[in-house]
């Protein structure tokens, strides 16, 4: 499998990445070279091997249903670049 | 060729958590606009996700409610997109093990007969925040108090082939959850959003046509009236010979048109993948035992049991055990005037006129159960007859009478309504009719006796005015055909 300059800037888009015109063959090289890689692994017979969703051996920890945060409102919107009546503004987005 | 309508639907269910699915800020509705925002809401770096136990205890229930699947091992995914109100750039949510596997619910149709709709399953996710497009200065507002609640999505197989199935179908989830007290349903507020998928195929044919989803149905009637608009300009469209594109489309009930939203070229590449930062929920038979034991009587078994019980047909049954403060109204009216008919017609009839026509909810009737229960008593005893008894309940409506025991019985001595039963003083109100009505008389004589039945309501609501509505109206008319027939001798 190998990827070509249009899915190399799909996945930029995806992934919102603004990416040069020229360094697109680069990417592509790297892109493929992990494929590549991928391609290696699948030839290992997993067929008797559970497909694990974490490589921790845990599971997951419960919390209790109570509310513990408290409001930090102003802390929170202090970095932010623009707010107003207590909502975040971010530049216009129109669906 | 005939039309068959192929209907999905997707369910996204507010659980009625106090705290987020993944950390202990407030899922309040209401508060100021960020307050209930925490850190973790945000997505700032080094925040970590914890489970909320509450919203996987409540999917379990859901899951044991229409018998289905309870996955053993779930595992959450990471559901990517960017918009500005999903702060982390992903969604969790579940993709290859849901909390809920297969299940089904049976919805009852209008002709009688049950139908079996398949859920093929239900997942938890969490909520994203909410845009406000109004201007400020050009700029969109974001509010994340909704980001993290939790939500369970419950996905139906497409086995509903009408919009009345698919409200029928919906209506009973509605009805599941609020019953198990794991949402509260309130589609106003988006407790309970609905996205249906519309495709047509000739009937008799297997293979399903492109499909349609539709959002934002905020309520049953618009989601009715969404699909019956998708069905025609679906069947408009394949017979010009044209074909459906897939898109997703958004309703606006208040104008009642359909628009499409994006279409399939422009649809998101999701790209799930487990959510590194959670680590596989594992649960066993015990925890779902505690859970079973945990079940409160659901819809379908009150109905069953209130056709049994109380001798109500299947369709009364239906309607007053879908709820349960519904089922708990009728049930306390009944205890209290022994007549579970009479409750029923009551609760059905003038109580859901009025809650109805002032859009109250039955919770909040200003006429209790006892008070409804006492007033029917009276009418079960003979104390008021019918008439009266719709006095009564106006006046219990409007707060006369206090609100405690006995404030149907304090009205009807207040108004004068108790029924008149004395025969002589009924036989007296009539003769007083009969001699003021000379030329009504003379007609009822001519009449063919077949005929005279018809003719007896004049004199009826004669007697009744006289009696200010008092009088017994079986006594009434008994009495009277018998002295008017033996005029006719």
């Amino acid at each position: 499998m190998s990827l070509d300059r249009s899915e190399v800037e799909k996945i930029a888009h995806l992934a919102r990445l603004q990416i040069n015109e020229s360094d697109i063959p680069e990417y592509a090289d790297n892109l493929n070279n992990i494929l590549a890689l991928v391609d290696q692994m699948q030839q290992v017979d997993t067929s008797a091997v559970e497909p694990m969703a974490n490589p921790l051996d845990a599971v997951q920890r419960l919390r209790p249903d109570a509310v513990t945060e408290t409001d930090q409102r102003e802390n929170l919107q202090a970095n932010a670049p623009a707010t107003e009546d207590g909502l975040f503004l971010v530049p216009k987005v129109i669906e | 060729m005939e039309w068959e309508t192929v209907i999905g639907l997707e369910i996204h269910c507010q659980l009625a958590t106090d705290s987020k699915i993944f950390s202990g800020a407030s899922t309040a509705f209401g508060a100021e606009p960020n307050t209930q925002a925490c850190a973790v809401d945000l997505a700032l770096p080094g925040t970590l996700p914890v489970f909320n136990d509450n919203a996987l205890k409540m999917a379990v229930k859901f899951g044991l409610a229409i018998d289905a699947q309870i996955g053993k091992k779930s595992v959450f995914a990471r559901k990517n997109y960017f918009y500005p109100d999903l702060p982390k750039g992903y969604q969790t949510s579940q993709m290859d093990d849901p909390i809920v596997g297969i299940g089904h619910v049976d919805i009852q149709l209008k002709d009688g007969t049950t139908k079996r709709v398949g859920v093929t399953r239900a997942h938890l996710e969490e909520d994203a925040g909410k845009s406000l497009h109004e201007d400020y200065h050009g700029m969109t507002g974001i509010d994340l108090n909704r980001a993290g609640t939790p939500l369970l999505e419950i996905v139906s197989e497409p086995d509903m082939r009408s919009a009345e199935e698919a409200v029928a179908y919906a209506k009973k989830i509605h009805s599941i959850v609020t019953n198990l007290g794991i949402s509260d349903g309130d589609m106003s507020q988006g407790s309970f959003r609905c996205d249906v998928n519309v495709s047509l195929r000739y009937k008799g044919e297997e293979e399903f046509g492109t499909r349609t989803e539709t959002k934002n149905l905020n309520s049953f009637k618009f989601m009715e009236d969404a699909i019956k608009l998708e069905v025609e300009r679906q069947m408009d469209i394949l017979e010009d010979g044209g074909e459906i594109t897939q898109e997703t489309r958004l309703y606006n009930g208040d104008t009642k048109v359909a628009r499409s939203m994006r279409s399939k070229e422009e649809a998101n590449d999701y790209r799930y993948f487990p959510c590194p930062d959670l680590l596989p929920v594992m649960i066993d038979d015990d925890f779902i035992d505690a859970i079973r034991a945990t079940l409160p009587e659901l819809p379908d078994a009150r109905h069953q049991r209130f056709m049994e019980q109380y001798g109500l047909s299947d369709y009364d049954a239906g309607v007053l055990s879908g709820y349960s403060d519904t089922a708990a109204y009728f049930e306390t009216a009944t205890e209290q005037c022994d007549d579970a008919k009479l409750a029923a017609n009551w609760v059905m009839g003038e109580l859901s006129k009025h809650l109805n026509s002032n859009s109250l909810e039955i919770a909040d009737s200003p006429v209790s159960a006892e008070q409804l229960g006492q007033l029917l008593a009276r009418i079960k005893d003979d104390t008021i007859n019918g008439k009266a008894a719709k006095q009564v309940f106006e006046a219990l409506w409007k707060g006369e009478g206090g609100n405690g025991e006995g404030a149907a019985d304090a009205i009807i001595e207040a108004k004068g309504l108790k029924q008149v039963t004395d025969s002589g003083a009924i036989e007296a109100m009539i003769d007083e009719v009969i001699a003021a009505a000379t030329p009504q008389v003379e007609q009822y004589k001519a009449a063919e006796p077949e005929k005279r039945g018809k003719m007896l309501g004049f004199f009826m609501g004669k007697v009744m005015q006289a009696s200010k509505g008092t009088a017994n109206p079986g006594q009434v008319n008994k009495l009277l055909k018998t002295k008017l027939d033996a005029l006719c001798d």
